[in-house]
């Protein structure tokens, strides 16, 4: 292989990406346009959100109680070294509200929420059911994808929220019950640090921006998936993987923006 | 009006990458009538019923339904031309995440405004046309081939179209579902006076059931004609393709190198590498 | 799965999902208890702030009254200039001494204000007169190694 077929491959593999990009972006722009449907008539959109947030509560809850537990055994256990084990409460507060509540829910929810929505417009697309829509004169973007993604959009919020709650009351069963931290400094402590604007409020903008981030790739992905069983897979994959790391980019980006004077 | 055909196709063609799919194509459906595409698989037969239903745009050339060219319509427009078109996909397409009942009503939700009484009457009219009224309440999963197939055509007649065009409506089913797909197919067309176009390669089926077959090979008509002449036809390709021979213009080896030339050469490398 | 179910579902994960909000927000945070009710604007310029952030809290006879707002160079005087909300609940004497403390030996700084006589109020948008910089550690303990050295001096 010569030099310039190595730099026409990795100009090919670069415009290739570029396209895929703005086709995605004008999807996200084609299901806003089309979302008129989704909103008026909310049943449609209430249904998804059964199927995306509702199912989605057992792994949250679970996973939210278990992160917070850990977070106070690993908090207590560095704290206590430094004499400071009341701050337990600040810790685990803060770690869930500002970072872990928005993130590791939101990477639950696209495992568990945007890998199903994926596969299941992609097996819609390959059993023609989109294409038979079509010929129904239904927009497929306003009936099937606007509503998958605004249950998305609504539901990666609360789900964040009650992860974190779920974290909070986690380290508290570990901190005070089971360790025996103070509780009044435990709870006194985590509300003179835990600022609403600065740090709950921002943990709800990123889960806001996660939810988009993760519908808009699980919806774009099941409708671009390749009508194969093997595209459908690589597919569901590809959402998993990609709304990772789109998670973990923005949540830099947003963290940068965000704390940037404190 | 109404003596002009439904649906014309006037010098059509189309292609895909630079890849001619069809070409030249003319067909004309009249009212009333089921006609027939036949032709071996790839042969452009789906390709054809797309752009009838306005999914794809011809390179040149049009389709006129009702006397609309299909793809100088915008998208409200090609929209309100659909509800007038029904379609049956190859294996039904049901949507299946709602019950029969909900399939069939699917399109009068969508398009109309019309209590739930009444759709619930016409629901059950349509499935009773097809003979499945007692189903309703079945997931699609729960369905043969045959019947899913049926519900799919009591989905497409929801809204009483003018035009219905089936996509391998045979595909796959066992002797019996077919013919009761088969005569379905005429009885329907009659009864609610539509016109209707058949893609399919059963030929014994369904020139039982049609007024008119065009044959295609390759993206261009080869043959056109009632059943009678197709049956009767000296034309090397459809005799082949009507009697099922294996010797005819069709070869059933792909092109290749000579045989012997091949045998001869170094195995070449693999086509992918876990091969 | 029927469309009551599914709606009742629904409901319930939205109540529970704000609820949990409402939890983070009243339990965990602070929206309970201070920086709600209006505030004035005051001013006051330090030498040097050490490492005093926007948002630390101002305190007087230990009590949050308030919160930094702006921390802003001063470029003709070559000072930091500290805005301050102050809630409008508290008064202050004109001659209010600030200071910017540290909470413990290594903790976060606030400004402090110890109050003084005057009889006239501080309003809003005022400059404070009175103020006392950031301790800065490490001059602290160069002063104190340089004082050592000299008392050992003097000793010989």
């Amino acid at each position: 292989m010569t030099p310039a077929d190595l730099l026409r491959q990795l100009g090919h593999r670069v415009t290739s990406r570029l396209w895929r990009l703005g086709f995605a972006s004008r999807f996200l722009l084609m299901t806003l346009l089309y979302s008129g449907t989704a909103l008026k008539r909310f049943q449609l959109t209430i249904r998804e959100i059964y199927f995306t947030g509702v199912l989605s509560l057992i792994i949250i809850l679970v996973s939210g109680l278990f992160v917070g537990m850990v977070l106070g055994l690993q908090g207590y256990d560095t704290l206590q070294r430094y004499g400071s084990s009341e701050a337990l409460g600040i810790l685990v507060a803060l770690s869930l509200v500002r970072e872990l509540g928005p993130v590791v829910a939101a990477l639950l929810f696209a495992s568990r929420a945007g890998s199903a929505i994926t596969a299941e417009i992609g097996l819609m697309k390959a059993t023609e059911q989109l294409s038979a829509m079509e010929m129904m004169a239904v927009n497929p973007i306003a009936r099937v994808v606007a509503p998958r993604f605004w249950a998305g959009v609504i539901s990666m919020p609360l789900l964040a929220a009650l992860f974190s709650a779920m974290g909070v009351l986690g380290g508290w069963l570990v901190g005070v019950q089971l360790i025996g931290v103070d509780e009044g400094s435990f709870w006194s402590q985590m509300q003179a640090a835990v600022d609403f604007r600065q740090d709950i409020m921002n943990g709800v903008i990123k889960s806001c921006v996660f939810g988009v981030l993760v519908s808009w790739i699980a919806v774009f992905e099941g409708f671009d998936a390749d009508p194969t069983a093997e595209g459908v897979s690589r597919a569901t994959t590809r959402t998993v993987v990609t709304s990772s790391l789109a998670i973990l980019a923005a949540d830099f980006v947003l963290t940068a923006f965000m704390f940037r004077g404190i | 009006m109404s003596s002009e055909p439904l649906v014309q196709i006037r010098d059509l063609n189309f292609s895909y990458d630079s890849r001619a799919i069809l070409s030249g194509i003319n067909m004309v459906i009249p009212r009333g009538k089921i006609v027939a595409i036949m032709g071996l698989s790839g042969c452009g037969k789906t390709t054809t019923l797309r752009l009838v239903g306005g999914q794809l745009k011809p390179s040149s050339g049009a389709v006129r339904v009702a006397g609309q060219v299909v793809h100088e319509l915008d998208n409200e427009g090609l929209y309100a031309m659909r509800r007038r078109m029904g379609m049956l996909f190859q294996f039904g397409a049901l949507f299946t995440d709602m019950s029969v009942y909900d399939n069939v009503a699917f399109q009068m939700r969508e398009h109309t405004d019309l209590p739930a009484e009444m759709i619930h009457d016409l629901v059950l009219m349509k499935l009773h046309a097809v003979g499945l009224r007692g189903a309703h309440d079945l997931m699609p999963a729960e369905l043969s081939g045959g019947m899913a197939r049926r519900v799919a055509l009591a989905r497409a007649i929801a809204l009483d179209p003018l035009l219905i065009m089936y996509d391998e409506p045979f595909a796959g089913l066992d002797p019996i579902s077919l013919s009761i797909v088969g005569e379905l197919i005429r009885k329907l067309n009659d009864a609610l006076g539509i016109s209707s176009i058949v893609v399919t390669h059963d030929v014994q089926e369904s020139l039982k059931i049609v007024d008119y077959v065009y044959f295609m090979a390759g993206g261009k008509i080869v043959a056109e004609g009632t059943a009678e002449d197709i049956r009767r036809s000296t034309e090397p390709f459809v005799h082949q393709f009507v009697w099922g021979e294996i010797d005819g213009p069709m070869n059933f080896h792909y092109p290749a190198a000579a045989y012997g030339k091949e045998m001869m050469e170094q195995p070449g490398k693999p086509r992918r590498w876990w091969a | 799965m029927n469309r009551a179910a599914i709606d009742l579902w629904v409901g319930l994960f939205v109540a529970i999902g704000l609820a949990a909000l409402l939890f983070l927000a009243l339990k965990v945070g602070n929206l309970s208890s201070t920086d709600v009710g209006e505030t004035y604007a005051i001013q006051a310029r330090f030498d040097n702030i050490g490492g005093l952030k926007v948002r630390a809290p101002v305190k007087s006879a230990g009590v949050v009254v308030g919160r930094v707002g702006e921390i802003r160079f001063d470029s003709e005087n070559y000072v930091a200039l500290v805005s301050m909300q102050i809630d409008k609940r508290y008064q202050f004497p004109r001659d209010t001494f600030a200071t910017i403390n540290t909470s413990g030996l290594l903790g976060e700084q606030y400004i402090g204000f110890e109050v003084g006589g005057d009889i006239e109020m501080l309003k809003a948008g005022e400059v404070m007169k009175k103020t006392q910089s950031a301790m800065v550690l490490e001059k602290l303990i160069s002063q104190f190694m340089f004082d050592k050295a000299a008392e050992g001096e003097d000793k010989k």
